[in-house]
């Protein structure tokens, strides 16, 4: 035995050693020419280069150090830990979870509830509008958008790359109508979401025989051609240039929030002006909404109609077999879905107060869509998380100011956020490949409730 | 009352006739008649390759038939044409349930709710489309509570009580074979249809099998069945239809298909000229069909 123990380690540092140097030969093959090697301009506009020997070295240095330390130390480590839990039978199912676990949404709605106030306390009425606007309302869009987008891909597994698409169609029904009209938030905010119902089924309609890849690709032109449209319809679009002056929501047509109104918020409840009210208010305009599409979704899995979309992301052909008809399922879904997008395209023109083709590009769908998969297909708990922290993440990103100490004064965090982004998607995908929630909620039960494990469901085909 | 009942059990539920089914050059079914009768279990056996599943697919709605009629009678007296019907309506209006070859579950939904989503056309209107349902009306609630009854009576049936909140795909193959059929029978089927029930399947699960669909004959759905396994056929069947080639070589009852020369040179295979000899000796009469 104590032979064994001895000559296990001299092994597995032998094994170190060696993975530690071929990795370092990997990062310097790799990195000699993107890191050793910079090119710029010099004074007379000529392309030279110079050599970055130094910071090569770290890379390939870290590259090597790194993977010593995860094969020799880090990895016999977390073996053994995981040796000792099977032996004392601890199965992950059976452990007790920790009251903030279990507790985690109710922390997480009064967390939300109280956060504009919270933020107004800490950093003041300026120093708020930021964490508002910035951080809160922008993050709740997307929870709202990628909640939305959870119902086509998450639950019917019907795979849209053209999301944005209805988000536009509300957006731009809210700006056309409301300056055309002047018709109130309060009357577009559903007809929006209708609006961009009825384009989810005419969509629908001639790609849902399409599967798979197919209709990938015919939902991804979907989302050009809308864009497209607003681009080049430049009559009533007003084109690139967009649609800027629309009108503020009104709280509940009682109080206004323009300032030269007569019934102003400020005014009337006689606060110092700033527009950081209208932001809080606006912030739980869109927390409304997410409730909304939260409770509708939860709603809607216990219905017949949600449990035929996820029988239909299993096995559509058992699902004809059983007299559903697989037609008009895949277009509610669509419909629901571009719904909710519809909501949020135009509670984004209220708070913009302008609108543009450009907020409406393929890159928007692949952001929601990466979402929906970074948090775990049908978990609405899972896709906020992931929206926090893709969209949180890339609003922090522009506030790292304390990277430039460590990296020189001309590096801009910003310019990295792409490349940090699929890094941490990359990082997440090889540890969670389901998602940050994999597993499913039964929607129904006899005895006890038991999570699905994200090994049985399927991510759909059509 | 009994002989108004005896009649109705013995009258016909799915009348086959002419079919024919054409893929570019094959013929896979090549003017195929048959009758299966309420409250009977028929079965359909013939040699790999025979065009069995091509026949089922066609009942199921699976294929459209190049040529042929399918008549299926509900107990209320009308009459579909299934080949005239779109793929759901099958099931959902003339209420032909099936099962499939390679077991199609949706292993990603617990064993319940595998039976529920059988349910859903029931649900669907019990929820006024959804729109009531959302609207938490007691009708969807009462409904709701209906169907998981009913989920609970064919679990029961189908030995699977215990795994109700399991995932399907996580019960063994013989499990979810009985689960399939259970599901099958929550849509609430005159007619079912099981492609090959008993394949893969060890002999107690196989009598186990025998036992539930004799039970669901009893309750007064009939069955189509395709089968390998003789023994189950011969065992449980009222009336065997025997496919070789797309064409029908014999149909009776399962002593008469058992001892018709031609299903026996199908299955066991005999020479050319023999089976020439033999059907010469039919055509000519010499021999009756079935009286080997």
């Amino acid at each position: 035995m104590a032979t064994v123990s001895e000559t296990v380690p001299n092994n597995v540092m032998a094994k170190a050693i060696k993975e530690g140097i071929f990795a370092g030969v990997i990062a310097f093959l790799m990195f000699s020419l993107f890191v050793g090697i910079e090119t710029y301009q010099d004074i007379n506009n000529q392309l030279v280069w110079r050599t970055r020997w130094g910071l090569l070295a770290v890379f390939v240095a870290v590259a090597a150090v790194g993977r010593f330390m995860t094969v020799a130390f880090i990895k016999p480590h977390l073996d053994r830990r995981k040796l000792a839990k099977a032996k004392a039978g601890i199965l992950e199912i059976s452990e007790e979870k920790s009251f903030f676990h279990r507790h985690f949404l109710k922390f997480a709605l009064v967390f939300l509830l109280i956060y504009p106030f919270l933020s107004l306390l800490i950093v003041g009425k300026q120093g708020s509008l930021k964490y508002v606007d910035n951080f809160g309302i922008q993050i709740l869009i997307y929870v709202m958008l990628a909640w939305g987008l959870n119902i086509v891909v998450g639950l019917a597994g019907l795979l849209d790359l053209g999301y944005v698409a209805f988000y536009a169609v509300g957006a731009y029904s809210y700006a056309l109508l409301s300056s055309y009209f002047g018709f109130s938030f309060w009357l577009l905010l559903p007809m929006s979401g209708i609006l961009a119902a009825l384009w989810g089924v005419i969509l629908g309609f001639p790609v849902l025989r399409l599967r798979g890849d197919y209709l990938a690709i015919v939902t991804l032109a979907f989302g050009e051609i809308i864009r497209l449209v607003l681009i080049n319809w430049t009559d009533v679009t007003k084109g690139t240039f967009g649609i800027s002056g629309i009108a503020k929501a009104s709280f509940f047509g009682i109080w206004s929030f323009d300032t030269g109104s007569p019934n102003n918020f400020v005014k009337a409840w006689g606060l110092s002006a700033s527009s950081v009210y209208y932001k809080i208010f606006l912030f739980y305009i869109i927390l409304a909404l997410c409730m909304l599409t939260a409770y509708v979704t939860i709603r809607l899995r216990r219905m017949p109609i949600g449990r035929a979309w996820e029988a239909l992301r299993e096995d559509e052909i058992a699902c004809r077999s059983l007299g559903i008809n697989t037609v008009t399922t895949k277009l509610t879904a669509f419909a629901t879905g571009a719904m909710f997008g519809g909501f949020a395209g135009s509670f984004f023109a209220t708070r913009q107060g302008f609108v543009s083709p450009e907020s409406f590009v393929f890159l928007e769908s692949a952001v929601i869509l990466a979402i929906v998969v970074l948090g775990g297909m049908g978990s609405l708990t899972g896709i906020a998380i992931a929206a926090v922290i893709m969209v949180g993440g890339t609003e922090i990103l522009r506030e790292m100011s304390f990277l430039k100490i460590i990296f020189g004064p001309d590096f801009t965090p910003e310019l990295y956020r792409m490349l940090l982004f699929g890094l941490a998607m990359i990082i997440v995908m090889l540890f969670k490949p389901r998602g940050f929630v994999g597993s499913r909620e039964p929607t129904a039960f006899l005895k006890e409730r038991k999570a699905i494990s994200g090994s049985f469901t399927k991510e759909g085909h059509g | 009352m009994a002989t108004d009942m005896t009649t109705m059990t013995k009258d016909t539920i799915l009348r086959v006739e002419h079919l024919s089914m054409r893929f570019g050059g094959l013929m896979a079914i090549d003017d195929f008649s048959f009758e299966a009768k309420r409250g009977e279990i028929t079965a359909l056996i013939g040699p790999n390759g025979a065009g069995k599943t091509t026949v089922f697919n066609c009942i199921t709605g699976f294929y459209k038939p190049t040529m042929g009629m399918l008549t299926l009678h509900r107990s209320n007296g009308r009459e579909f044409l299934l080949e005239r019907l779109r793929d759901f309506e099958i099931n959902k209006v003339a209420g032909v349930a099936r099962t499939f070859q390679n077991i199609r579950l949706f292993s990603g939904l617990t064993v319940l709710e595998n039976l529920l989503v059988a349910q859903h056309n029931v649900l669907m209107k019990a929820s006024g489309y959804t729109i009531l349902g959302l609207l938490g009306l007691p009708t969807y609630k009462n409904a709701a509570k209906a169907a998981i009854e009913k989920a609970e009576y064919w679990l029961d049936k189908a030995d699977l009580t215990d795994r109700a909140d399991d995932p399907a795909g996580d019960l063994s193959y013989g499990a979810q074979r009985r689960l399939e059929i259970a599901r099958a029978m929550c849509t609430g089927p005159e007619l079912l249809c099981l492609d090959e029930p008993a394949a893969g399947l060890n002999p107690k699960e196989s009598l186990t099998l025998n036992a539930l669909l004799r039970g669901i004959r009893d309750e007064g759905t009939s069955l189509l069945l395709i089968e390998h396994d003789m023994s189950v056929v011969m065992e449980i069947s009222d009336h065997v239809v025997v496919l070789e080639y797309g064409q029908k070589i014999s149909d009776g009852t399962p002593d008469h298909v058992k001892n018709d020369p031609r299903v026996i040179a199908a299955y066991l295979g005999v020479e050319d000229d023999e089976v020439e000899e033999i059907e010469e000796k039919l055509d000519k009469g010499i021999i009756e069909e079935g009286s080997v």
